[in-house]
């Protein structure tokens, strides 16, 4: 077919425009020229270079705490609100409710940034909290805009599931806590850890609500990296850039991988056991196996 | 089970589940855009924090203040409406680019082999996970004036002067389309990969031609996919302040670029929040558009 082929093209040229400056940066930051289009031979000494670095130091170890924290609150909140979304259907305010958590997926981080800062302000004005800014109050920025892409992840797989487990357990007399510990978490982990690991880098990469919020002395990663930056090109951001990206490309692959592996044995898993426990009578099997969505 | 026993812990459960993501988001989300309206409507001041209060409260007389000159004053600078008319002119031709361009993607990796489909979508996928402005300072090294690009097309011969791109709106409508075209490419496949061939087929069998089947059934089925990748493109662009920061030059005129420099460098609050505030009303429209389409797909209704 025709379009296939046309298709395919814009594919791999998509792939190349979208992989190729990556792979650009991280071979330059191997040049040993300080001049950045000079390319002077392979060499390390930018990466070494770094360790010495302490105020950069310092800020990939606040980034890196900073993300962590928002990756555990934004799971939490964002597994809430998609379990809400999915399974309780009418509630006075729902339509506000979606769109609260909908909506910080695509506002500006301008906006955002400089709103939740004027809040922070008002706060510390009337309430005496936060009387400084720093990590506590990016943490909040950063949990706010990660719970929004928790619950879209999570919300697609809670869609996904099959009920009838969950009202099985409910019959059976568990209660709505410990249905939704023993059978919807286990059943949903994948995602979770996918929301997870999205929270931390997004976490991890943010530099304007972090711009906006933070306060003397909690500089983050990006807000570093910025400042140089803007100045131009240099050899040591090449090294900082390459080590994120490979880090964050790193850790995404290997989320997905152990996600994909995981998935892969519990729909197998479950699959020998429809075939072990069904009834032997043959139309039954054919069912199970014809519809495998509704195992 | 006791029926009773059920209905008494219920309510208390249900109203924790909801309560909690409910509060923290109208407090940390809804809230503050109250804030940002209240302080357009004040005046700047030399103090902590910079703008005074709106409302009074002496002699047993509240009076409320409303101070309407950051609207004018936006409205008096010729900067703001052409530094909001430039957002809006790069959002909407690179949402269009990354349409033209997302669209075949999308469609290649709906239709390649359900195997190949998982590979495809962690590579579109796995550049939003990495930071923008890394992603952007890659771009700087290639396009500068001295930059491999330039270096390139000089080496083969092709240009005896550098061209000018980096500090340029090119450079800022390439940084743009890059660094968004993820977000249009996967609404897009999650739409187009629920798509019943057997459409197609039937189209194909009363003999529609290729073209006329993709453009009359494909496209209009993946209404939905072209508006939300569209939608999160195009939102978030109009507010983008890194790319038209570090990639663009004095002609790029971007709002968000604009009040990021009220905020930080002319430490005016109210008039970054009158900014803001008119950024808020241009884009509820779009936002609420995503939100009624992006609820759809929540609830898995077509």
């Amino acid at each position: 077919m025709k379009r296939f082929s046309f298709s395919s093209i814009m594919l791999w040229v998509g792939l190349v425009f979208i992989y190729l400056p990556m792979v650009i940066l991280v071979i330059y930051s191997f040049n040993a020229s300080r001049l950045v289009t000079v390319w002077g031979g392979w060499s390390v000494k930018w990466y070494v270079g770094l360790l010495d670095n302490t105020q950069l130091m310092n800020s990939v170890m606040r980034s890196l705490e900073i993300a962590c924290y928002t990756a555990i609150a934004a799971v939490a909140l964002g597994t809430l609100a998609a379990f809400v979304l999915t399974r309780i259907t009418h509630f006075k305010g729902r339509t506000l409710f979606g769109g609260l958590v909908t909506a910080p997926l695509v506002m500006p981080e301008v906006i955002t940034g400089l709103s939740l800062l004027l809040l922070f302000v008002l706060m510390a004005q009337l309430i005496g909290w936060p009387m400084q800014r720093g990590m506590t109050t990016i943490w909040i920025a950063h949990t706010t805009f990660c719970s929004a892409y928790v619950a879209v992840v999570v919300s697609s797989r809670l869609r996904e599931l099959d009920m009838s487990i969950e009202e099985a357990a409910m019959d059976l007399g568990a209660r709505p806590w410990k249905v939704f510990f023993l059978i919807t978490v286990p059943m949903i982990a994948p995602s979770l850890a996918a929301g997870a690991m999205m929270s931390f880098a997004l976490s991890l990469d943010d530099l304007v609500l972090a711009s906006f919020v933070s306060g003397p002395g909690a500089t983050t990663l990006p807000m570093e990296i910025f400042s140089a930056v803007r100045l131009g090109v240099k050899p040591e951001i090449n090294a900082v850039a390459s080590l994120i990206l490979l880090a964050v490309s790193f850790a995404t692959f290997l989320a997905w991988f152990f996600a994909h592996r995981a998935e892969e044995k519990r729909k197998k898993a479950m699959q020998q056991a429809m075939d072990e426990t069904a009834n032997p009578s043959w139309q039954q099997v054919v069912d199970s196996r014809r519809n495998p969505s509704s195992n | 089970m006791k029926p009773s026993k059920l209905a008494r812990y219920l309510p208390t459960g249900r109203h924790a589940v909801i309560g909690i993501p409910f509060l923290w988001l109208f407090m940390f989300f809804l809230l503050p855009f109250i804030i940002v309206l209240k302080i357009s409507f004040a005046e700047a001041d030399v103090a902590i924090p910079p703008y005074t209060e709106i409302y009074q409260w002496a002699d047993n007389k509240l009076t409320l203040l409303l101070n309407l000159g950051n609207y004018i004053f936006l409205t008096e600078d010729a900067l703001y409406l052409s530094a909001y008319l430039g957002s809006l002119q790069i959002a909407f031709f690179s949402t269009l680019l990354c349409l033209l361009i997302g669209y075949p993607m999308a469609y290649a990796i709906a239709r390649a082999p359900k195997e190949h489909q998982t590979v495809l979508l962690l590579l579109i996928m796995m550049p939003t996970w990495t930071a923008i402005l890394i992603r952007v300072y890659a771009w700087m090294g290639i396009l500068g004036n001295n930059g491999l690009l330039n270096s390139l097309l000089m080496g083969i011969g092709l240009i005896d002067t550098p061209l000018q791109i980096l500090n340029t709106n090119t450079a800022v409508y390439i940084g743009v389309v890059y660094s968004y075209l993820p977000f249009m490419i996967l609404p897009l496949y999650a739409n187009l990969v629920k798509h019943d061939l057997s459409l197609l087929e039937a189209a194909s069998d009363l003999g529609s031609s290729n073209f006329n089947n993709f453009w009359k059934i494909t496209v209009p089925l993946s209404k939905n996919g072209i508006i939300a990748g569209s939608m999160l493109v195009f939102i978030p662009v109009v507010g983008e302040f890194v790319i038209p920061e570090l990639l663009g030059g004095p002609e790029t005129l971007m709002i968000g670029k604009v009040l990021w420099q009220e905020f930080f460098n002319n430490r005016d609050w109210p008039v970054a929040s009158a900014l803001a505030v008119v950024m808020l009303a241009i884009l509820i429209v779009p936002i609420i558009l995503f939100n009624r389409n992006q609820a759809k797909e929540l609830e898995g209704r077509p």
